[in-house]
C-alpha cells in the first residue's frame, strides 16, 4: 500500500542515523585525536581552521605515527553551541575510540567537553577557552588547560601596566560571566599593585555603539581604559575610542586580544595599545620558522592559540611516546612530569591541576612608522614569569592541588 | 451543498483507510526507534533528535493547527531546561520531579507570554512573543544561577523514582523514549479531539468561530500553554540527557531553528516536525561527516570544507524550502500520495 | 547641576549621542519600512545587505582606489541591482503567501550572503578609515563631537526626510502606495506595477547599503555586523507601525535617545530595552504608534 512506502521512508530515515554512527567502532590500533572548536563564528579567526592546520602540522612533524601506530584526526565545528561540542565529544569517545580531545574557543563549550572527558576518562586539552574554572572549580585528572586563561591575562596586564605607571583604571566590561571575571581578576591585581579603579561600566554583548560608554570612561579621568571584552566588541570599542579622542588622554589595555584583532583594526587605530598574550610570531627564529610555514598555508600569521594548538598536540604525542602507551592515566602522569620546550614555550610544565604554567608577555602595539613588514605589529614590553601569571596553589579550589 | 455529499462520504472513507495506514506507519517508526540502539545507533544522538522532534511537534501544535506563529518558543524550551536543571542539580530532586518541574515551568512561562501575546493578531502577535522571549533571555543572562554564558553545568542523571539509575545511556534512552512517545501521543490525541477541531476552525476562519459562540481567546491560550508545556518537557529531557543547559537554548536563533524544522518537515502535518528535526539536527552535527563522505564519493575536495559552512547550508535550505518545497517534506509526500489515490 | 546624579554636561552629551544613534537607526529602518509598507514583505535580508553595502565600500577602496564619497553613491547602486535580481528571481513567488514565508526566505538569503563573506574574509573584520574631510572633532562645550558623527546625523535625516516626502507627498509615491493596495486598478491606468514593485525593493535595499557605507568607518566591517542590528531595526519598524515611514523615523530617533539614557542608568539592559518598549507599545496600540491596522 502507498502509506507503507511512507513508513518505509520513515524507518529509512531513522536507519540513516544508524549508518552515520555504525561505521567506525573502537579500534585499539590507532591513536585518535579529536579537535572541536568554532570554525565559522565569532572566534573562527583566532583558532578555527587555522588551528586545525596547526594540529595537522604537528601530527605531520611527528611522522604521522606514534609508538608505531598511525594517528587519526577528526574535527568538528561546534558553532559556539555547547550541545554540539558535548555530543560530538561523547560520540567520538563512545563510538570511535577517541584517545585525546583538543577543545577550542568558547568557555561554555570548553566546560561542557570537560565534563564529558571526565566522565569518559579521556585526555582533554583546551586551548582557547578563557575560563580559569577548567583548572580550578571544574578541574579533573584528565584536563590540561594549555594556553591562556582569564587569570593570566588579568595578572599579566594588570600588574605590568600598573608597574609602568598606569595607576587609575576605568573598565569597559562585556556584560557576561567572562567579562565580569576578567574585570574582577584584573581589578584585584591592580589594587594589589597600588593602583585604583575609578569606575566601570558594563555593556551588553555585541553592542554596536560604544560612544556613550566611552564618554563615561573619559569623564572618570582615569589613565587606563581596561577593555574587559573580546572580539567584535573590543574592536568596535577601540575604533570609537580613537574617534572620540579618548586615546589622547587614556591608554587602552586590551585585556583579551589577539593579533588578528590588531590586524583587522590596523595600526593607526591601535598604536600604543597594551595587551598580554602567551606568544607572538616574531619573537625569535623558532617562532618565525613556524609562523612562516603557517603563513604559507593560511596566508595569515598564526595567533598564539594556533601556535598553542601545535604545541599541545606535539606535547601529547611526546607524552605518549614516553609513557609507551596511550592509556589516559599513564599519559596524564607523564604529561605532569614533563618539561615542555618548543617554539611555543621555552620552558613550561603542567601542574597537578592541569594548568600549563608558562610565561606570558605584555606587548604593545607599534606605531605605523615602527612597523617594517606585514604583520609586524607588536613589541614585547616585559615578560611575566609563569609562576606569577596563573592562579596560585593557595588561591585555587582544585582538590588535585591539595595533598 | 448536496453535490458535496457524495464527495464527503468518499473522503470520509478514504480518511478512515488513511487512519489505519497511519497507525501502521507510526508503529513501524516506534519499532525502529526501539531497535535503533541495538542496530548500532548512538543513543545520545537519537535522544537529541527526539527532544528537538518533540519541541518541533509542540511548536507545530501552535502554528500548524492553531495558526499562531510564535517567534519566541526558545523561551519555553530553554527556560524549562534551566528550571529542571537547577532543580536536579541544586535541590537534588529525582529526574521525574525535575522533568515535572520543568514542564510546569514551561507552562507557566507560556501562560504569561500567551496571555499578553494573544491580545494581538498576526505579525504583532509574533513580535510580542519575540520581545518577551528576548526579555527572558536577558533575565537568564543576568541571573546568577544560570551560570551566564558558561552555562549550567553538571546536571546529574540521578535515579528515576529514587531507584532506577539513569547513568547508563541505554537505560536513559528507553526511559526518555517512553516519555517522548507519550507526549507525542498526547499531541496526536489533542489534534484529533473536539478541542483540536475547534483549533483548526480558529485557524481557518476565526471570525466564523467567534460567531459560532466559541471563546476563541481561551482556546488559543490553552493551545499556547499546552505547546509551551510540551516544549518545556523537551527542553528538560535534553538538559537531563546532555547534563548541561546553556544560553543557546533561550537565544532567538533557537526559536528560528524550530521554525525551520517545522517548515522543512511540513507545517500542519503530524509527522513533519519529526522529519524536520532530524534533518536540521543531522545537518548541524554531521555536516562535516556528510562533507567528508561526499568528498570521498565524488572526489571533489571542496566538499571537505562543507563542515565549516553550516550556516550557509541551512540558509540555502531555507531558501529552497520556501521557493519549491513549501509544504515541507511530509507535506509534499502527503500531497503526492493523495494525488496518486485519485 | 546634576540630573539624577549625573552632571548636566554629561547628560546632554549622552542625549546627543543617543540622537546620533537614533538618526542611524531611523536611516536603517527606513528601507525596511518602505519594503514592508509598500510590498508587504518582511525583509530579513536587510541586515545582510547593510553589511554588503559596507563591504562594497571597503572593496571599492581596496581594489579600485575609490574613495568614500564615490562609494556612498556606487555601493547603494550595486546593492540595488542585486536587490532587483533577488526580487525578480525569488521574492515575486511569495507575495501572495503568508508573511512567514517572506521572512524565512529573506532569512535564508541572509545566512547565505553572510556565510559567503565569512568564508572569504573571516570574522575579525576589515579596516575602514574615516574620510579626510570628516576627520577631527568639534568642541560643543559640553562634549567633543567627532565631525563624522555629525555628518551621519545630517545624511541620515536628509535621506529620511526626502524618502518620506517622495512617498507620502508626491505623485510617484501615490502611484506606489496605490499600486500595492490595488495593483489591478493601477495597472488599468497604464502604470507598470511589477516594475514599480521591483524598483521599490531595489530602492529599499539601496537605503540599507547607504546606511552600511555610513557605518563603515564607525563599526568594524564584518560579515556579522548586520545580525546585531537587524533585530533592533525590526523592533523599530514594528513599534513605529509597520508601513508608516514617519513612524519608523520618529521611533528610530526616539529609541536612540531612550537607549542612550538606558546606557547611563542601567547599561546592561540597553540592548533589551527596545523589546520592553515593543511589548508595551503593542499592547497599548495594536498597530504600533503610527500604523494602520490591516
Amino acid at each position: 500500500m502507498r502509506k507503507t512506502r511512507l513508513a518505509a521512508a520513515m524507518a529509512a530515515i531513522v536507519m540513516g542515523a544508524v549508518s552515520f554512527n555504525a561505521a567506525a567502532q573502537v579500534s585499539g590500533d590507532t591513536v585518535k585525536i579529536g579537535y572541536i572548536t568554532d570554525m565559522s563564528g565569532l572566534y573562527a579567526d583566532i583558532d578555527g581552521p587555522g588551528g586545525l592546520e596547526a594540529v595537522k602540522m604537528a601530527i605531520e612533524d611527528h611522522g604521522g605515527k606514534v609508538l608505531g601506530k598511525p594517528i587519526e584526526l577528526v574535527s568538528a565545528d561546534h558553532q559556539n553551541k555547547a550541545d554540539i561540542a558535548a555530543s560530538k565529544a561523547r560520540e567520538w569517545m563512545d563510538q570511535q575510540g577517541l584517545d585525546m580531545l583538543l577543545g577550542g574557543t568558547n568557555s561554555a563549550t570548553g566546560l561542557a567537553m570537560n565534563k564529558v572527558a571526565q566522565e569518559k576518562k579521556r585526555v582533554y586539552f583546551n586551548v582557547g577557552a578563557g575560563t580559569a574554572r577548567l583548572t580550578n572549580e571544574e578541574c579533573t585528572p584528565y584536563t590540561v588547560h594549555y594556553a591562556y586563561d582569564t587569570v593570566a591575562l588579568a595578572k599579566g596586564t594588570g600588574s605590568a601596566v600598573v608597574k609602568q605607571g598606569g595607576k587609575k583604571w576605568f573598565f569597559l566590561t562585556a556584560d557576561y560571566a567572562f567579562g565580569h571575571s576578567l574585570e574582577n581578576d584584573t581589578a584585584a591585581v591592580v589594587k594589589a599593585n597600588g593602583g585604583t579603579v575609578v569606575g566601570s561600566v558594563r555593556h551588553p554583548l555585541s553592542a554596536s555603539d560604544f560612544s556613550s560608554f566611552l564618554l563615561q570612561a573619559q569623564a572618570s579621568k582615569a589613565d587606563i581604559l581596561g577593555l574587559a571584552n573580546a572580539g567584535g566588541d573590543t574592536i568596535n570599542a577601540i575604533k570609537a575610542a580613537k574617534e572620540f579622542g579618548i586615546t589622547k588622554t587614556m591608554k587602552i589595555a586590551g585585556l583579551l586580544m589577539f593579533i588578528n584583532d590588531v590586524h583587522s583594526l590596523g595600526l593607526k587605530n591601535t598604536e600604543g595599545l597594551l595587551m598580554t598574550d602567551s606568544w607572538y610570531w616574531d619573537m625569535n627564529d623558532d617562532t618565525r620558522k613556524f609562523a612562516n610555514r603557517f603563513f604559507g598555508k593560511m596566508k595569515k600569521m598564526p595567533s598564539s592559540l594556533q601556535a598553542a594548538d601545535y604545541s599541545a598536540i606535539s606535547t601529547y604525542l611526546k607524552a605518549v611516546e614516553a609513557a609507551k602507551t596511550d592509556d589516559p592515566e599513564k599519559v596524564m602522569a607523564e604529561l605532569k612530569k614533563m618539561k615542555i620546550s618548543d617554539f611555543y614555550t621555552k620552558s613550561s610544565y603542567i601542574r597537578a591541576d592541569g594548568r600549563n604554567i608558562h610565561d606570558m608577555y605584555l606587548m604593545q602595539v607599534k606605531t605605523p612608522a615602527e612597523s617594517k613588514k606585514p604583520w609586524d605589529y607588536m613589541k614585547i614590553v616585559t615578560t611575566i614569569p609563569g609562576d606569577q601569571a596563573f592562579t596560585t596553589v593557595a588561591e585555587s579550589k582544585c582538590s588535585l592541588l591539595k595533598k | 451543498m448536496r453535490a458535496e455529499s457524495s464527495v464527503t462520504i468518499k473522503a470520509g472513507q478514504a480518511r478512515e483507510g488513511q487512519g489505519v495506514q497511519k497507525k501502521v506507519l507510526y508503529g513501524l517508526l516506534l519499532l525502529a526507534l526501539v531497535a535503533a540502539p541495538m542496530a548500532g545507533a548512538y543513543p545520545v544522538f537519537v535522544l537529541k533528535v527526539l527532544c528537538f522532534a518533540l519541541f518541533a511537534c509542540a511548536f507545530n501544535l501552535l502554528i500548524g493547527y492553531t495558526g499562531l506563529l510564535s517567534f519566541g518558543h526558545a523561551a519555553f524550551f530553554g527556560g524549562a531546561g534551566y528550571i529542571s536543571g537547577e532543580a536536579m542539580k541544586l535541590w537534588g530532586v529525582t529526574p521525574e520531579i525535575g522533568l515535572i518541574l520543568g514542564t510546569a515551568g514551561g507552562a507557566l512561562i507560556g501562560y504569561v507570554v500567551g496571555s499578553l501575546a494573544i491580545r494581538r493578531q498576526g505579525i504583532y502577535f509574533s513580535m510580542i512573543t519575540l520581545a518577551l522571549a528576548q526579555m527572558l533571555f536577558f533575565i537568564c543572562l543576568q541571573a546568577p544561577f544560570t551560570g551566564g554564558e558558561d552555562g549550567l553545568q553538571g546536571i546529574p542523571r540521578g535515579k528515576l523514582f529514587g531507584v532506577l539509575s539513569l547513568a547508563d545511556d541505554l537505560t536513559l534512552y528507553y526511559v526518555a523514549l517512553v516519555i517522548i512517545v507519550a507526549a507525542f501521543a498526547l499531541i496526536v490525541r489533542t489534534v484529533h479531539s473536539p478541542f483540536g477541531q475547534i483549533l483548526k476552525a480558529i485557524k481557518e476562519n476565526e471570525p466564523r468561530a467567534i460567531s459560532l459562540g466559541y471563546d476563541v481567546d481561551r482556546f488559543k491560550l490553552t493551545a499556547f500553554v499546552l505547546s509551551a508545556a510540551l516544549s518545556g518537557l523537551a527542553g528538560s529531557i535534553k538538559a537531563l540527557v546532555l547534563g548541561f543547559e546553556t544560553l543557546t537554548d533561550v537565544h532567538w536563533s533557537m526559536s528560528g531553528s524550530v521554525i525551520l524544522m517545522t517548515l522543512v518537515g511540513g507545517l500542519g502535518t503530524l509527522s513533519g516536525p519529526i522529519v524536520g528535526a532530524f534533518v536540521v539536527v543531522a545537518l548541524e552535527n554531521k555536516l562535516g561527516d556528510i562533507g567528508a563522505f561526499l568528498a570521498a564519493v565524488t572526489g571533489i575536495d571542496w566538499f571537505n570544507s562543507l563542515g565549516e559552512s553550516v550556516t550557509m547550508v541551512i540558509g540555502a535550505i531555507f531558501v529552497i524550502c520556501v521557493l519549491t518545497f513549501r509544504r515541507g517534506i511530509m507535506g509534499e509526500l502527503n500531497a503526492l500520495f493523495s494525488r496518486k489515490q485519485e | 547641576m546634576d540630573i539624577f546624579g549625573i552632571p548636566l554636561p554629561a547628560m546632554l552629551s549622552q542625549l546627543l549621542l543617543g540622537l546620533v544613534n537614533g538618526a542611524f537607526y531611523a536611516m536603517l529602518s527606513l528601507g525596511l519600512a518602505v519594503i514592508f509598507g509598500l510590498l508587504n514583505v518582511i525583509n530579513f535580508a536587510h541586515g545582510a545587505l547593510f553589511m554588503l553595502g559596507a563591504v562594497l565600500a571597503w572593496m571599492g577602496m581596496e581594489y579600485a582606489g575609490l574613495n568614500y564619497w564615490v562609494m556612498l553613491v556606487l555601493s547603494p547602486l550595486v546593492v540595488a541591482v542585486l536587490g532587483v535580481v533577488i526580487e525578480k528571481t525569488m521574492l515575486r513567488w511569495i507575495y501572495k503567501l503568508d508573511h512567514i514565508y517572506g521572512l524565512l526566505l529573506t532569512l535564508g538569503i541572509t545566512l547565505v550572503i553572510e556565510g559567503i563573506f565569512r568564508s572569504i574574509y573571516g570574522v575579525s573584520g576589515l579596516p575602514y578609515q574615516t574620510p579626510d574631510a570628516l576627520q577631527g572633532a568639534t568642541d560643543l562645550g559640553f562634549m567633543i563631537l567627532p565631525n563624522y558623527r555629525a555628518w551621519v546625523v545630517l545624511a541620515s535625516l536628509t535621506v529620511c526626510f526626502v524618502t518620506w516626502y517622495v512617498i507620502e507627498k508626491t505623485k510617484l509615491g501615490a502611484y506606489l502606495r496605490a499600486g500595492t493596495e490595488n495593483p489591478k486598478m493601477v495597472e488599468a491606468f497604464g502604470v507598470n506595477v511589477p516594475l514599480m514593485v521591483t524598483l521599490t525593493y531595489g530602492f529599499g535595499v539601496a537605503l540599507a547599503a547607504f546606511a552600511g557605507v555610513l557605518a563603515a568607518p564607525v563599526i568594524q566591517i564584518s560579515p556579522l555586523m548586520g545580525q546585531n542590528l537587524i533585530i533592533i531595526v525590526f523592533a523599530v519598524v514594528v513599534i513605529g507601525g509597520m508601513g508608516s515611514i514617519m513612524g519608523s523615523i520618529l521611533t528610530g530617533l526616539g529609541l536612540g535617545v531612550i537607549e542612550g539614557l538606558t546606557k547611563v542608568f542601567y547599561p546592561e539592559a540597553s540592548s533589551t530595552v527596545v523589546f520592553f518598549i515593543m511589548v508595551i507599545v503593542l499592547l497599548l496600540r495594536p498597530a504600533g504608534l503610527f500604523g494602520r491596522e490591516k
